[in-house]
């Protein structure tokens, strides 16, 4: 029999998502737990999971439409004869949201709250409206909550006109971010160094460069700190990469993932490409066009699948000194504090200075700290020597 | 250029770097980054977006007067005499 594959509810406050990628092709079999399709919501990448085994007979929907929860995006041919119990009653008549599923093997994992009962919304919404909602993505929920009378075509695209909510892109976010740090935690041994680094020949550095520039070429500390990481780790061997299937597979492009925090609440880590081998200028431009699209939702699935090793650096306004959790696959994320005045030893005597603390977290599996601390100690004496870091090769 | 027409600019070049940020939602005296998270990339862009949209070179030792609307407007202000 034919079984509806709906856009399951990732939580109460999930309203639509885009269809990023199907992972399976009509006719192949499709079982229980299996990944189906890569969607992206607010913030994630989410591989939704299939509910039952079956065989895939066609995709309804094709990648990049941004389609309400509860709409068809397969349809799966199932050898039961037992009727799915997330098929809906009326097909066509039951309303999107109303008849999403409720999530079933899908990962993140999120309890769903019952939602108001379709009947309700439905009552209000002139059929049209409700067409046109349809065709528009825009909840049947969101169009009545507020209404005082019927709800007409101009309603919902008036809403549909709106961008989301900020806290359905917030919930969508934290969910996305527990779920991986949660995964993080349980399978990764992780293990924590730290160092410090007077970071005075930096500033001065970039001080003296950005002096004969236009604003627009300017360089921030941060690039300087994602060019040491990346230099690091094609140095250094054991950190960039992924740990697959029991083993260390090392990369051979060093993609720095940049941790970039949103507004409101989460954060983002997209992948600058090959960062050792970009100049300072050219790492720039593409990190401030990385910050520029995370600011304005546009990110491309690849900056957030493609990143070897990350780098999470807390700015002028962060804490000293953080320790950090490896985004899995990779195996080490670098966490750099903020630039603070220290009392720092030099030829003999205490003088004040700015300094950096760097720190790493790694995978036990892969390294251990007498190799964390050496790739730690070449991030430090690169940034240490800035006008080397500018000019230095990917290899020595 | 009047103070109402750099305000009505700086306004316009802020929601263009944030555009998850309401204009009326602006305190004009508070820190962008004390109401919205500016960070140093935010920082870095309103200051070349302003450099560019008013002409202007802006070293960088003068960055913090860019951090509120208020003193932002005033620095423009200042140098467009």
């Amino acid at each position: 029999m034919q079984i509806d594959y709906r856009l399951p509810s990732l939580g109460a406050d999930m309203e639509s998502a885009t269809l990023v990628q199907w992972l399976k092709k009509p006719g192949e079999a499709v079982h229980r737990g299996e990944a189906i399709a890569v969607v992206e919501t607010a913030k994630g990448l989410i591989d939704i999971e299939c509910f039952e085994d079956a065989t895939l007979a066609s995709h309804v929907v094709q990648p990049g439409a941004k389609v309400p929860v509860g709409t068809v995006l397969a349809h799966l041919l199932s050898d039961t004869a037992v009727p799915s119990p997330t098929a809906p009653a009326e097909p066509g008549a039951a309303a999107p949201a109303a008849a999403a599923p409720t999530a079933p093997g899908v990962f993140p994992r999120q309890p769903t709250r019952p939602g108001p009962p379709g009947t309700a919304a439905r009552a209000r919404i002139s059929p049209a409206a409700r067409r046109r909602a349809h065709e528009l993505g825009v909840s049947l929920e969101s169009l009545e909550h507020g209404a005082t009378g019927v709800v007409h075509i101009e309603d919902v695209e008036r809403l549909a006109a709106q961008p989301a909510a900020p806290a359905d892109a917030r919930a969508a976010m934290r969910l996305a971010i527990g779920s991986a740090m949660a995964r993080s935690k349980r399978e990764i041994p992780h293990y924590y160094l730290a160092d410090s680094l007077d970071f005075s020949a930096a500033r001065e550095w970039l001080a003296r460069h950005n002096a004969a520039l236009p604003v627009r070429e300017r360089l921030i500390e941060g690039v300087l700190i994602v060019k040491a990481v990346a230099l690091a780790a094609a140095r250094c061997e054991g950190f960039n990469g992924y740990h697959r299937d029991g083993r260390f597979e090392a990369a051979t492009a060093v993609n720095v993932g940049t941790a970039i925090a949103v507004r409101g609440g989460g954060l983002v880590a997209p992948a600058l490409l090959n960062a050792d081998q970009k100049d300072l200028a050219a790492l720039m431009r593409e990190f401030s066009d990385l910050v520029s699209r995370v600011r304005s939702g546009h990110m491309r699935s690849s900056e957030f699948t493609s990143a070897t090793i990350t780098v999470t650096a807390l700015g002028e306004e962060g804490a000293q000194l953080l320790w950090p959790i490896i985004n899995p696959p990779q195996v080490a994320i670098i966490g750099a504090g903020r630039v603070s005045p220290q009392p720092w030893a030099c030829d003999g005597a205490i003088v004040a200075r700015p300094v950096l603390a760097v720190s790493l977290a790694a995978d036990h599996r892969v390294t251990d700290g007498r190799a964390g601390s050496r790739f730690l100690r070449t991030v430090c004496e690169l940034l240490a020597d800035p006008a080397k870091l500018a000019t230095a090769e990917s290899r020595t | 250029m009047k103070d109402t027409e750099i305000r009505a600019r700086v306004l316009e070049l802020i929601t263009s770097i944030a555009p998850d940020v309401d204009p009326a939602t602006i305190d004009p005296a508070l820190d962008l980054h004390d109401q919205f998270d500016f960070d140093s990339m935010d920082r870095l862009h309103l200051a070349t977006a302003i450099s560019e949209a008013f002409h202007i070179d802006i070293p960088e030792e003068d960055y913090p007067q860019l951090s509120a609307l208020q003193s932002a407007c005033r620095y423009i202000g200042s140098k467009l005499g």
